[in-house]
C-alpha cells in the first residue's frame, strides 16, 4: 500500500472514521440511505443484521471500486458501481438465506434494496472513486457505523416501546402490564420510524448547532 | 378489470411506496423543495417504473424463475437462476434509464428539458428497484397486472412528493424550532402523512 508517508491512523484518517458518526452522519445529515433505514427498524435484531450487511457490502464495495478507480471510464461508472454492489449484495443475500433464514424472511426485499441504498452509491461516487484503498476502507467503516447506530437507536426505541422487548427478550415486566401499562402499538407502524428519526435529528442538531439548516 | 382497478388503488394508496415502505426516500427528501421540480421527478418515476417493471416481469418469468427456461428446452426445467435477479434487475434499470434518456433527448427536447436532470438520479432511486422486487415477491399473474402495479406505485410516489413539496413551500413561513428546520420537520410531516394514509388500509373495490 502506498501509505508510507502517512501513518495508518493519522489525524486525517481518524477523521474519516469519526466524522460520519456525528457531524457528517449519512442518515441524519447527508440524508442518504433512509429508505432501508426506516423500514427494518421494528426490531433490533433486524436492524443489527441489516447494519452488518450494509457494513460488509460497503467495505468490499469501497475497496473494489477504489482498486478499479483508474480503470473505470467515467461515462459508465454508475453501471460499473451498480454491478459491483449488486454482486456483493447477492453474496450477502445468499449468506443470510443460508444462516439466518428467519431474519432474511423478515427483511424481504430490503436486502436487495441495499443495491440502491444511496449511502453505498454515494460513498462510492464521492469517495472511493477518488481515493486510495486504505482511506476508502476507513470511510466505508465510518459511514456504515454512522448508519448502524441510527438504525439501532431507532430500533431500540421502537422495539422497547412498541412490544416491550429488546432483541426479542421481554424487558417490561409482567407486573407493569397488570398495573395497566400497555405497549404503544403506534411504534410498530411505519410512520413512527420517521418521527423517531426526526427526534434523533432534533437532539443531534440541538447539540451541534452548525448542522442547523436555514429552512 | 376489477382486479386491475383494485391493484391500482392498492398500490397508490395502501401500499404507497413512500408512506408504507419508505422507498425512494432519498430523492424524495432531496428534491422536494419546490413543487415544480417535485412534479418533474415524480413524472420521471412514473415513466421509468412503467417501463422497467414490465421488462423485469418478462425477465423474471422467462429467464430467472425456477423452471422458467422451459420454453427453450424441456431439459432446462430444473434450472433456477433467481439468485441472479438483483443484478439482472439493476442492470435492466440502469440501462433502461440511459436508453430512455437518449430517446427522450432525441424525440422530445421539451420533455427532456423537464425530466432531463432527474433521469440519471432515478437509476439509484430505491422505488424503481423496489417496484421490481415487489413485483417478484407478489407474483403477479399477467404482465398487465404487473404494469398496472408499476403505474400505481409511480402515481403513489408522485402524489407523495408533490404533496410534501407543497407543504414544504408553505412551511417556510412558519416558525419551526431551529434544530428541526429542514430535514427534521420534513420527517415529521412525512410521518404524519403516513399515519393519514394508513386510514386507506383495507379498502377494496
Amino acid at each position: 500500500m502506498a501509505e508510507k508517508k502517512e501513518a495508518l491512523f493519522s489525524k486525517k484518517n481518524r477523521k474519516l472514521l469519526s466524522d460520519p458518526l456525528d457531524s457528517a452522519n449519512p442518515v441524519s445529515v447527508q440524508v442518504l440511505g433512509i429508505c432501508s433505514a426506516l423500514a427494518i427498524t421494528v426490531q433490533i435484531e433486524q436492524a443489527f443484521v441489516m447494519s452488518l450487511s450494509v457494513l460488509a457490502v460497503m467495505i468490499f464495495g469501497n475497496i473494489i471500486v477504489s482498486i478499479l478507480r483508474n480503470l473505470i471510464p467515467s461515462r459508465i461508472r454508475i453501471i460499473v458501481q451498480l454491478v459491483v454492489v449488486a454482486a456483493l449484495v447477492i453474496l450477502v443475500d445468499e449468506v443470510l438465506k443460508a444462516f439466518l433464514p428467519d431474519v432474511s424472511e423478515k427483511l424481504s426485499v430490503f436486502v436487495g434494496l441495499i443495491i440502491s441504498n444511496c449511502i453505498i452509491m454515494g460513498r462510492l461516487e464521492a469517495f472511493a472513486l477518488g481515493n486510495k484503498i486504505w482511506p476508502s476502507f476507513l470511510d466505508a467503516i465510518g459511514n456504515a457505523m454512522g448508519y448502524a447506530w441510527i438504525l439501532i437507536v431507532v430500533a431500540f426505541f421502537r422495539e422497547l416501546l412498541g412490544s416491550g422487548k429488546i432483541w426479542g427478550f421481554q424487558i417490561i415486566p409482567e407486573s407493569f402490564y397488570e398495573l395497566g401499562y400497555m405497549n404503544n402499538n403506534m411504534m410498530i407502524l411505519p410512520p413512527m420510524a420517521l418521527i423517531t428519526v426526526a427526534l434523533i435529528i432534533w437532539a443531534q442538531r440541538n447539540r451541534n448547532k452548525e448542522l442547523i439548516e436555514e429552512n | 378489470m376489477e382486479d386491475l382497478v383494485n391493484i391500482f388503488v392498492k398500490s397508490v394508496f395502501i401500499d404507497n411506496m413512500i408512506f408504507a415502505y419508505f422507498l425512494g426516500m432519498c430523492s424524495y427528501l432531496a428534491v422536494s423543495k419546490t413543487v415544480k421540480t417535485a412534479v418533474g421527478l415524480g413524472a420521471a418515476v412514473i415513466f421509468v417504473l412503467g417501463i422497467t417493471v414490465p421488462i423485469n416481469y418478462l425477465l423474471e418469468n422467462y429467464v430467472l424463475k425456477s423452471g422458467a427456461l422451459v420454453w427453450i428446452s424441456e431439459n432446462l426445467i430444473d434450472i433456477d437462476l433467481s439468485f441472479l435477479s438483483f443484478i439482472m434487475f439493476i442492470a435492466v434499470i440502469a440501462s433502461m434509464v440511459q436508453l430512455v434518456e437518449m430517446i427522450v433527448e432525441k424525440v422530445s427536447p421539451a420533455l427532456y428539458g423537464a425530466l432531463g436532470i432527474f433521469l440519471p438520479l432515478i437509476a439509484v432511486n430505491c422505488s424503481i428497484l423496489g417496484g421490481a422486487l415487489f413485483m417478484q415477491e407478489r407474483q403477479y399473474s399477467t404482465i398487465t397486472e404487473a404494469t398496472v402495479f408499476a403505474l400505481g406505485s409511480g402515481v403513489g410516489w408522485f402524489l407523495a412528493i408533490v404533496a410534501i413539496a407543497a407543504i414544504r413551500e408553505k412551511i417556510r413561513y412558519s416558525n419551526v424550532p431551529a434544530p428541526l428546520r429542514g430535514l427534521g420537520i420534513t420527517f415529521i410531516i412525512t410521518g404524519l402523512m403516513g399515519i393519514a394514509f394508513m386510514s386507506f388500509m383495507g379498502i377494496q373495490i
